[in-house]
């Protein structure tokens, strides 16, 4: 296949126009010894309909989430996505455009991430939302690193039961940086509030936490933290899943300054892990340092109400390196389908949804905790580990019957639940643990 | 005017429904003691066809490569293959979880594996990570391997990071982030790098130079083998922004020119869509002795089975929570093999023409900075045009709107003034290229004839120009 439209003669025409008989003379500029003089190894061209065929066995080589249910979670969530999403994100002039930097041009695309914007903040509770980040991770630690520019201080107090990826992400970020992230350990699958507490002094920049945390489970003493971290002036970073919002308190509920996440859920397919969509909001006072794009809305020349992107002095292209960040493009697109989501499920649909995950969760517990299986006693919205012997034999086991079983934990499996499962699935599922496990 | 869709609400309205529940009802407040929120979050409630009818028409006020020619500067809106987007979206490539046991992911790995060697053979490089994902995030994480490989070899004086005056505003920025102090390398009166500028700033303060070939201006950097001699004898790192690679790809290759990191936009040079503002992709590769530092995981090939490697030895950690956006490199892994390496020649030498044959025509009617052969993109000045009739190169990119085109990049390179950085891709038919230039034209003799007409532009959109003004000093940036 070949996406270059003009053909040899009309390249000729084209060259000789300009006085030049050969389109090599193009690169006369480029120093002899650098010439490549072969072609690149990269085989033949092929066809659209080889092209289908070799992708369609790459496919094929894979075990997909609609062979099997799915039991993993870990920070990526095999929820429902409604037909309209797709068919939205389906339309080219939403796909195929740049960011929206005409306004003019751009209003379809500009309102679209008003709108995201506008429903990340009701679900959060934060008064300002930007246009997207990189992925939870990225977002948590681009969080971290606002902290300490806004309080001109280094330590970020990291709750230990974070997802571990993303704080491997955030000393990436931190290292590089300059930023000192000290990890609070964690007992029974909750941080140490009191440990936190002792820690926080005039040198903290935030405290983070991510609720429910990485395990599934509800931290109780987040309030402590809160007022612990707040009286000395630093900020509280909240990491959060979306769908939890359609029951439980949001991060500005418990006070939080910044509130992050992976938004995957809404609407984004797996996709072995991207592109994903990492939220980022916060309280007005941070407005003006927030990273990345954010769309404002304004009137036109005729007094009609128009969108623009605005605050542009926060980013790299006015500030170069005095911006708040260095993001540059971001994931749009993923966050137009968490707009569409969120439209389609509505409050009560989140709710439902919401509702059916901790049901879910609930019912498999109660089997697993019948059966005898050793399960912690604290609090969970979807997921929730589960300890065993030998983990890795319980996944294959699991898989042998058809199911893609838990993330491994060294002595655990950590099961999510999502509105998808069922309860056929979930007894299977015990079933074949209490094989293994007996 | 769109309504917002907030605006579109109306209570108990609804466009979803779980199945019937199969397991027992649990009542949350005893479950979820102390964590239940008060009242529901405040979204709209609509109906499934108006929801679609909204999305539907704020789709009819969008402009993407589909609608027309897009030649914005530095970004490569190239045609994005509509079989690409049909791939990523199989079961087999949307539906999997990123901690599926390898055995039932082997065709993604397979994928991730093959890519990485393609763009290796097209860069000239040894090993890439696909984790980055966006180019801004391949420069941090190329940002950090620099920093990382001198602090390995207890060098840490080297706090210095150079970029050109013409660099784009990402690269300082990067730096920043990293801890570097900046420093700035002039450009000549050629619109290279100057040589002798860039030896005076060399020290053992300096950790590497962060360089686009051909630079912003679309120019190829004559010198850069001298250059790459500069930085490597004062100990530096050259790293190269590959936002640029559609100028030579097949005809030249970074690696070859002395870079040791190189990221690559996936968005913009292997022809996966932009998505209004990304997703994209910035994979980073490294010269071999740069691979111990490489994010984790890299993807491996271990008895014909293909694995996530966690052993990187001096590893700088992880970019992004998993593998990178998977999705976005089965499209250009796709748009690549749809190519082959001739038509990876064929396409970089297609945008340099097309770019050639813009300038060409343009060059009687806007000042051209620096007018001579440009590689995928050149950079038109409306100088002219502010001082004889006082329109400027906004006006002119406005303008552009109301006759059909998007408009350029504008006032970027920072070093020229009035700028219209111009890329057309090669994916531009000459008639439309024609019709471009035919509109430039009609511009130039409006602004002279009747400058009111341009500086009110455009009148042909869905809105008129916008008060950024207000929006900026009394922001409202979502809905009451
Ligand atoms: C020269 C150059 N470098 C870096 C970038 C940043 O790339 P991204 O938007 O993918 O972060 C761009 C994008 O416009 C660019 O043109």
């Amino acid at each position: 296949m070949a996406y270059t439209p003009n053909p040899p003669q009309v390249v000729r025409e084209m060259l000789g126009s300009m006085g030049l008989r050969d389109i090599n003379e193009l690169f006369i500029d480029i120093p002899e010894e650098l010439h490549l003089n072969r072609e690149l190894d990269l085989g033949e061209s092929l066809s659209e309909l080889e092209l289908r065929k070799k992708m369609n066995e790459l496919a094929r080589k894979n075990v997909s989430i609609d062979d099997c249910p799915c039991f993993l979670g870990a920070g990526a969530y095999d929820h429902y996505i409604p037909a309209v999403v797709e068919h939205v994100l389906s339309r080219s002039e939403f796909v195929t455009a740049y960011t929206p930097y005409q306004a003019e041009l751009s209003q379809g695309v500009l309102q679209s991430i008003f709108e995201y914007q506008s429903m990340i903040c009701s679900l959060t509770g934060m008064e300002v939302c930007n246009a997207s980040m990189l992925d939870g991770g990225s977002s948590l630690a681009e969080a971290c690193s606002l902290a300490v520019d806004a309080t001109r201080r280094k330590k970020i107090l990291a709750a230990g039961t974070i997802n571990p990826r993303y704080l491997k992400v955030l000393h990436t970020y931190a290292h590089g940086k300059g930023i000192e992230v000290a990890t609070i350990p964690d007992h029974d699958g909750l941080f140490d509030a009191d440990e936190m507490i002792k820690m926080i002094d005039k040198d903290t920049a935030a405290a983070v936490i991510q609720f429910p945390n990485f395990y599934g489970f509800l931290e109780p003493e987040i309030e402590k933290i809160e007022a612990a971290v707040h009286k000395v002036k630093g900020l509280l970073i909240i990491a959060v899943d979306p769908i939890s919002l359609g029951i439980l308190k949001s991060p500005a509920d418990w006070g939080a300054d910044i509130a992050v996440g992976e938004g995957q859920s809404l609407g984004n397919p797996l996709s072995f892990g991207g592109p994903y969509l990492g939220f980022f909001a916060a309280n007005k006072k941070l407005m003006r340092r927030v990273p990345g794009r954010l769309v404002g809305e304004t009137k036109d020349l005729d007094g009609k109400r128009a969108f623009v992107l605005t605050l542009q002095a926060r980013e790299q292209h006015i500030r170069r390196e005095k911006a708040s960040s260095n993001i540059c493009s971001n994931e749009a697109l993923c966050a137009l389908a968490a707009a569409v989501y969120l439209s389609i499920v509505g409050p009560k649909g989140l709710r439902s949804i919401a509702v059916r995950c901790h049901e879910l969760a609930c019912y498999a517990r109660s089997r697993l905790q019948d059966a005898g299986f050793s399960l912690y006693q604290v609090p969970f919205f979807k997921e929730f580990p589960v300890r065993l012997s030998d983990p890795l034999a319980a996944n294959s086991a699991l898989l042998k019957e058809g199911i893609i079983g838990g993330y491994e934990l060294g002595d655990a499996l950590l099961f999510a639940f999502t509105e998808k499962r069922t309860k056929k699935e979930i007894d299977k599922m015990v079933d074949v643990l209490k094989g293994v496990q007996a | 005017m769109s309504k917002l869709i907030f605006e579109r609400s109306v209570p108990g309205s609804s466009a979803f429904s779980l199945p019937e529940g199969d397991v027992p009802s649990v009542e949350l407040q005893d479950s979820l003691q102390g964590f239940l929120r008060e009242s529901d979050p405040p979204l709209p409630e609509v109906s499934e066809v108006e929801v679609v009818r909204h999305f539907t028409e704020l789709s009819t006020k969008a402009f993407g490569v589909d609608s027309g020619m897009y030649p914005l500067g530095s970004c490569t809106m190239k045609y994005n293959p509509k079989i690409n987007e049909w791939a990523a979206r199989l079961p087999g490539i949307a539906g999997l979880h990123p901690d599926q046991p390898e055995e039932t992911v082997q065709g993604a790995l397979e994928l991730m594996y093959e890519l990485e060697q393609m763009l290796c053979e097209i860069t000239g490089m040894n090993r890439y990570t696909l984790q980055p994902a966006s180019g801004a995030h391949g420069e941090m994480t190329g940002a950090s391997l620099i920093k990382a490989y001198h602090e390995q070899r207890q060098d840490f004086r080297r706090k210095k990071m150079v970029v050109p005056d013409s660099s784009h505003g990402t690269n300082p920025a990067t730096a920043h982030m990293l801890g570097f102090e900046l420093v700035e390398v002039r450009s000549n009166e050629r619109g290279l790098v100057d040589v002798d500028d860039l030896c005076s700033l060399m020290s053992d303060e300096i950790a590497g130079l962060m360089l686009t070939n051909p630079n912003t201006l679309g120019l190829f950097e004559e010198e850069i083998l001298e250059i790459s001699k500069v930085v490597h004898e004062a100990g530096g790192l050259l790293y190269y922004d590959g936002a640029n690679l559609n100028a030579v790809m097949g005809v030249a290759r970074p690696g070859d020119m002395g870079f040791d990191i190189v990221h690559l936009n996936l968005h913009k040079t292997f022809g996966t869509p932009h998505g209004g503002g990304g997703p994209g992709a910035g994979p980073v590769g490294v010269k071999e002795f740069l691979v111990d530092l490489l994010p984790i995981p890299l993807v491996g090939k271990k008895d014909g089975q293909y694995c996530l490697d966690y052993d990187v030895p001096h590893s700088i950690g992880k970019v992004q929570s998993f593998y990178g956006n998977f999705g976005v490199m089965a499209k250009a892994y796709a748009y690549i093999k749809a190519l082959g390496g001739k038509g990876i020649r064929e396409a970089c030498r297609h945008a340099v023409l097309n770019a050639n044959y813009l300038r060409h025509n343009l060059s009687d009617f806007y000042e051209i900075t620096y007018d001579r052969l440009c590689k995928h993109e050149f950079v038109a000045s409306a100088v002219r045009q502010k001082k004889e009739c006082g329109v400027t190169a906004l006006d002119v990119a406005k303008r552009l709107i109301d006759y059909g085109y998007h408009p350029p990049t504008i006032y970027f390179p920072l070093i020229v003034d009035e700028g219209l950085m111009i890329e057309p891709t090669e994916t531009e038919t000459k008639e439309r290229l024609d019709g471009f230039i035919e509109a430039m034209q009609e511009i130039a003799k409006e602004a002279k004839e009747n400058p009111e007409l341009v500086k009110e532009a455009p009148t042909n959109a869905p809105i008129r120009r916008v008060d950024e003004v207000t929006a900026a000093r009394r922001p409202i940036l979502k809905w009451k």
